[in-house]
């Protein structure tokens, strides 16, 4: 059997593992589990289209809100017609009713990432990150103002079916689809539109279709863990994806370093875990995580947990 | 046709806030190419350094009010060419991207660092210029808005003098035409790119009072949105081009005061947005700027 797809089978089995004996383990872990496992699967997907493909993205906060929003529309909306008011706890019903919610909410972001992907192929650098931001605000001022879906005060009520189960399993498939796309023959592309955007169509690959399809996949998983959040938090608003949880998500790609995904991986337990050991010293976590952001690109601008020997930058005039 | 020049005058004052924040954006872009993000929040400290001014001299006159402007000015562009030295330049041979990242940490910096100071609630500013309510042929507008327009108008046309008509000025355009050319001639960039930073950012410090007198509950916060829509003003008119700077700040505050007026409200910020993004794909030099072809 091929490596990573045993690695995936692994995973699925802890993910099983942890789920059978969740009841014995503190339900506190377990959340910290639950936001390792969401910001994971959002990193990891970022750093397909800015680590890999070398796409600035500052939006992804807003293709988590079209996942968050797609999937409690099917959960909350369409599930009572599905399969009643009082499905079985954990039951099949319920996990195909989340099941197919994760997907729309995937489905929905994939699609709004497609049109964020198209401008993308005239813009680049700072301009493309502008774009994207402001793409991600649009959808926020767009939900806001979007009743049927709760408006500027969201959505309440979404039903608890996140579980450390799904969690798991959805950060281990985005690393698994992620790790082989970028792996593969086809992957060596975005690394080539990355590095030199030209020199790549020179050799007669097409950055557009490169740039479209990391845009695709890549916010196809945001909107995953968007729908993950929702049925975790139980209560989703526009306010809360807004560009400073995009910046979140960007400061576990730096700290991990672009295009390596264990280091992005690390980066995002060790961001999570932060704010849990920081509790004493509250209010001046934002000062020290802005700190370290500049810190790191002053000092180790390659990312805290990349350890391959990088060819410096080319001198700019 | 009263609400259509009420609407102008709004318009007019609000933009001209955003196009003296957009000076300092596009200024930075012509010299170092990057979106310095921590603008924004230059411009917030302004208007803090604002309030802890307005107590130490006259209140409610001109001279005072003219004072607290200036004192603001000082205070920002000192905290300009400080992130100037000690975030950018080290990263003068990075690629963009870093600088941008860099740019965005520190605008978180001064954001939670402005927090930790200044307390994360609103704070009201007090009036610094003198204000009385106006009315004329059926307009009603406040004396602060005539300030706003004045202020602005007067820090555009010195600029202007200064970057067109002082030899720092030829300089300062020297490195954004060339920066190599520029060196090979003498000029030494580091000194511009720092001149750049204070004058920008002096800009800012005028602005975040100016907007503070308009809009007087000033918090660490206030300056993310102002600041992105004054580059967005910064884009819309050609980024680089100082008159296309003015012209953006004018043209998106007009837009939006007209938006807010009419039933689409709540949409006001998504418009100045999605005006970014056609304005990105269909004419990404701006309304002033010149297309350039891009060369291997």
């Amino acid at each position: 059997m091929p490596k990573p797809l045993l690695s995936l089978l692994l995973a699925l089995c802890g993910a099983w593992l942890v789920s059978a004996f969740s009841a014995h383990l503190d339900p506190y872990y377990l959340d910290v589990l639950i936001g390792v496992g969401i910001n994971i699967v959002l990193a990891v997907s970022l750093n397909l289209i800015a680590g890999h493909t070398g796409q600035f993205s500052l939006g992804h906060a807003g293709f988590m809100a079209i996942g968050a929003y797609a999937a409690t529309a099917v959960s909350l909306f369409l599930g009572p017609l599905l399969i009643g008011d009082f499905p079985t706890p954990g039951g099949l019903a319920e996990s195909t009713l989340f099941f197919a919610a994760l997907v729309a909410g995937g489905a929905a972001a994939a699609v709004a990432g497609l049109f964020v992907g198209i401008p993308s192929l005239r813009l680049r650098g700072d301009y493309l990150a502008l774009v994207t931001l402001g793409f991600g605000e649009i959808i926020r001022v767009l939900l806001q103002n979007f009743e049927l879906l709760g408006g500027a005060l969201g959505l309440n009520g979404i039903p608890p079916y996140t579980t450390p189960f799904w969690v798991i399993a959805a950060a281990a498939l985005t690393v698994f689809v992620v790790g082989c796309l970028v792996n593969s023959t086809y992957g060596l592309g975005f690394r080539a539109v990355r590095d030199d955007e030209i020199a790549a169509a020179a050799a007669g690959l097409n950055p557009s279709r490169y740039k479209v399809v990391a845009f695709t996949v890549g916010t196809f998983f945001a909107g995953i863990a968007g729908a993950l959040f929702g049925h975790f938090k139980l209560t989703i608003t526009p306010a809360g994806f807004d560009f400073t949880r995009s910046i979140e998500i960007v400061v576990i790609v730096i700290l991990g370093g672009l295009g390596n995904t264990l280091g992005v991986i690390l980066a995002a337990v060790l961001l999570t875990l932060l704010p849990e050991f920081l509790r004493p010293v509250a209010e001046y976590r934002l000062v020290l995580y802005a700190a370290l952001l500049i810190a790191i690109m002053l000092l180790r601008p390659q990312g805290l947990f990349n350890f391959s020997v990088r060819r410096p930058a080319a001198p700019r005039v | 046709m009263t609400e259509f020049l009420q609407q102008l005058v709004n318009g007019l004052s609000l933009g001209a806030i955003y196009a003296l924040l957009a000076l300092g954006y596009t200024m930075v872009y012509g010299v170092l190419r990057f979106i310095n993000f921590a603008h924004s929040d230059v411009f917030m400290v302004g208007a803090f350094a604002g309030l802890y001014l307005a107590p130490i001299v006259p209140s409610g006159s001109i001279l005072g009010g003219i004072l607290v402007v200036l004192g603001a000015m000082m205070v920002c562009a000192l905290l300009g060419a400080l992130i100037e030295r000690f975030a950018y330049r080290p990263l003068r041979s990075a690629p963009t991207l870093n600088v941008l990242i860099t740019a965005i940490g520190v605008s978180l910096l001064l954001q939670s660092a402005g927090q930790l100071s200044f307390g994360a609630a609103p704070r009201a500013f007090p009036a610094v210029f003198p204000a009385r309510a106006l009315s004329i042929g059926g307009l009603d507008f406040s004396s602060n808005q005539v300030v706003v327009l004045l202020v602005a108008l007067i820090l555009a046309v010195a600029l202007r003098f200064v970057v067109f008509r002082t030899k720092m000025g030829s300089a300062l355009r020297a490195v954004s035409q060339n920066p190599r050319a520029a060196r090979l001639m003498g000029i030494n960039n580091d000194v511009v790119i720092r001149f750049a930073f204070l004058l920008g950012s002096g800009l800012a410090g005028a602005g975040g009072v100016l907007y503070a007198t308009n809009y007087p509950s000033i918090d660490p916060f206030m300056g993310v949105l102002p600041g992105l829509k004054a580059f967005i003003a910064a884009i819309l008119g050609g980024i680089g081009s100082i008159p296309g700077a003015a012209l953006g700040g004018l043209l998106l505050g007009l837009v939006e005061t007209f938006v807010s007026g009419s039933e689409y409200s709540t949409y006001k910020d998504a418009i100045a947005f999605a005006l970014l993004i056609l304005f990105l794909i269909f004419r990404p030099a701006g309304i002033l700027g010149k297309t350039r072809v891009e060369k291997v």
